[in-house]
């Protein structure tokens, strides 16, 4: 069951189109890659799923009683000042802002579902530091953790790891495959990164000026498109 | 300390402590969001345009309060615009804006005759508040407080980070739009007793001195409340004492209170590196 489809959807900014006729979708448990050389919409692509920018034309639908507030969204981590006096705790739990309504204040539940999350992401002994004092890696776990606290069906990330060390770039993969695997968010995630895409993608997106490929991991490796643009090696 | 509540037995000096302190107050919870937005320059380019607004309601017969708030809340949502606006220069419009309209106030000021000192307006007198206008500071103040505690949580991911915000179904211009009319409100008020070219201080320097001695929003937000309270309390008091013109003093004391801050944070991080 699919829980996002696009059909014919066209993006871009201003009326410049960046890429148009992108048909896919993403069903509840899948993990997709979106992957391409800068400028090939991927970031586009993701503001257009996530309603932070219209798309040209085309459909984005959210099926299976999806709603916008069960999507949550992990943003490039340069958005963020890294002097921004904020204690860990505190920005997960901003991660419930779409689960007010009207009521002024967080709900014991809200505080509830923050602190699980943040045991999830390993980082519940840092509730109470600063965010401009953790590590690269902490930081994005915090992010990490506000993005699943506002979103219990799918995330859409925008490059996860970029930055990190190699050890946090790992531990941060296997965090969202935990997610993914053991509580069946539906991963969207832009990334660089076709060793990781390979290893824990379930379908991949590519997008690049010459055309576009969809379909599940194994589809691509044997794809024209794979070998046009990796030469064909096998990763693993 | 019998001189101290001495002091303010005098009416004028009541009203002053009264409404100065609820202002300082608003002004450093609304400050933080706006210092670390990067939009502190909004405080001074509003209080440019309430001298404008001012001078036209003198000029008119008109009571102060009721031209200029209007006057300053549709400049806030204009300067919100352009200040968020990637393609204009933000910070030169917000000049063009805030000096167009100190301009414009000198000029009617000077035409008009009116017998107002121009000083006054400048540079705040405590002798200019009104028992009307007292009234008013103490309601905004009571408004602006009670808005800031009950969208607390939405202006605090607002200001972390606009984007998830957005991303999340928050409604983020409105609740910008909201922090700009707040702002309006508690600049004017402020105004009559910091002066023009002073009132912004309250809005930068107490988040500023906060931000060095704390690390988390909510610790921040309470710790530039106290800091603000105090410094105005104490300034009014040193002005009183000392014969200092007032808005002056309480800067000067703000800014004491923010270089303390300051050296306070180079120890503190020295003896971390020492550990």
């Amino acid at each position: 069951m699919s829980i996002i489809k696009c059909t014919n959807l066209s993006i871009g900014y201003n009326d410049r189109i960046i890429q148009s006729n992108l048909n896919f979708e993403i069903g509840e448990g899948d993990y997709l890659f979106i992957i391409g050389e800068n400028g090939s919409g991927k970031s586009t692509l993701i503001k257009s799923l996530l309603g932070l920018q219209k798309h040209i034309s085309g459909e984005i639908k959210y099926c299976d009683n999806l709603k916008s507030n069960q999507i949550g969204y992990l943003p490039q981590s340069s958005n963020i000042s890294p002097d921004f006096p904020a204690g860990a705790m505190e920005i997960v739990l901003s991660g419930c802002i779409n689960k007010l309504g009207l009521k002024p204040f967080y709900s014991a539940k809200n505080i509830r579902k923050a602190k699980h999350n943040m045991e999830l992401m390993k980082i519940d002994h840092l509730k109470n530091e600063s965010f401009q004092k953790l590590s690269g890696g902490q930081q994005q776990r915090v992010l990490l953790a506000r993005a699943l606290t506002s979103g219990s069906k799918a995330l859409i990330l925008d490059e996860p790891v970029t930055g990190l060390d190699p050890i946090a770039t790992s531990d941060m993969y296997s965090l969202i495959e935990t997610i993914n695997k053991e509580y069946r968010v539906a991963v969207i995630t832009v990334s660089h990164d076709i060793n990781a895409a390979f290893k824990y993608a379930s379908h991949i997106l590519h997008l690049s000026d010459s055309g576009v490929f969809f379909g599940t991991k194994n589809e691509y490796r044997n794809s024209k498109f794979h070998k046009k643009f990796y030469g064909g090696g096998i990763y693993d | 300390m019998t001189d101290f509540f001495e002091l303010f037995t005098y009416s004028f000096m009541l009203r002053a402590l009264v409404v100065g302190t609820l202002i300082s107050l608003c002004s450093a919870l609304l400050g933080v969001s706006l210092v670390l937005k990067k939009y502190s320059m909004i405080g001074d380019g509003l209080s440019h345009v309430g001298f404008g607004a001012l001078a036209i309601s003198a000029a008119l017969n008109l009571s102060p309060l009721a031209v200029s708030i209007p006057i300053v809340i549709i400049a806030s949502i204009l300067l919100l615009k352009v200040s968020s606006n990637k393609k204009l220069k933000g910070d030169s419009a917000i000049a063009v804006i805030s000096t167009s309209a100190l301009a414009i106030g000198v000029i009617i000021v000077s035409v008009s005759g009116t017998n107002t000192d121009l000083n006054n307006y400048m540079f705040g007198s405590i002798l200019s508040l009104s028992s009307t206008d007292t009234v008013m500071g103490i309601a905004v103040s009571v408004i602006v407080t009670l808005m800031f505690i009950l969208f607390y949580h939405r202006i605090f991911a607002v200001t972390f980070d606009e984007e998830f915000a957005v991303a999340t179904g928050t409604n983020v211009g409105l609740f910008n739009i909201l922090i700009a009319i707040l702002t309006s409100v508690t600049v004017v008020i402020g105004m009559r007793i910091m002066g023009t070219l002073l009132v912004s201080s309250l809005i930068i320097f107490p988040p500023l001195s906060a931000i060095r001695l704390c690390d988390t929003f909510k610790v921040v937000t309470i710790a530039s409340a106290i800091i603000s309270v105090i410094s105005f309390i104490l300034g009014l008091t040193l002005s009183y004492i000392l014969s200092f013109p007032t808005g002056a003093t309480v800067v000067v004391t703000n800014l004491t209170v923010m270089l303390c801050c300051f050296i306070f944070k180079v120890f503190k991080d020295k003896i971390k590196r020492k550990k």
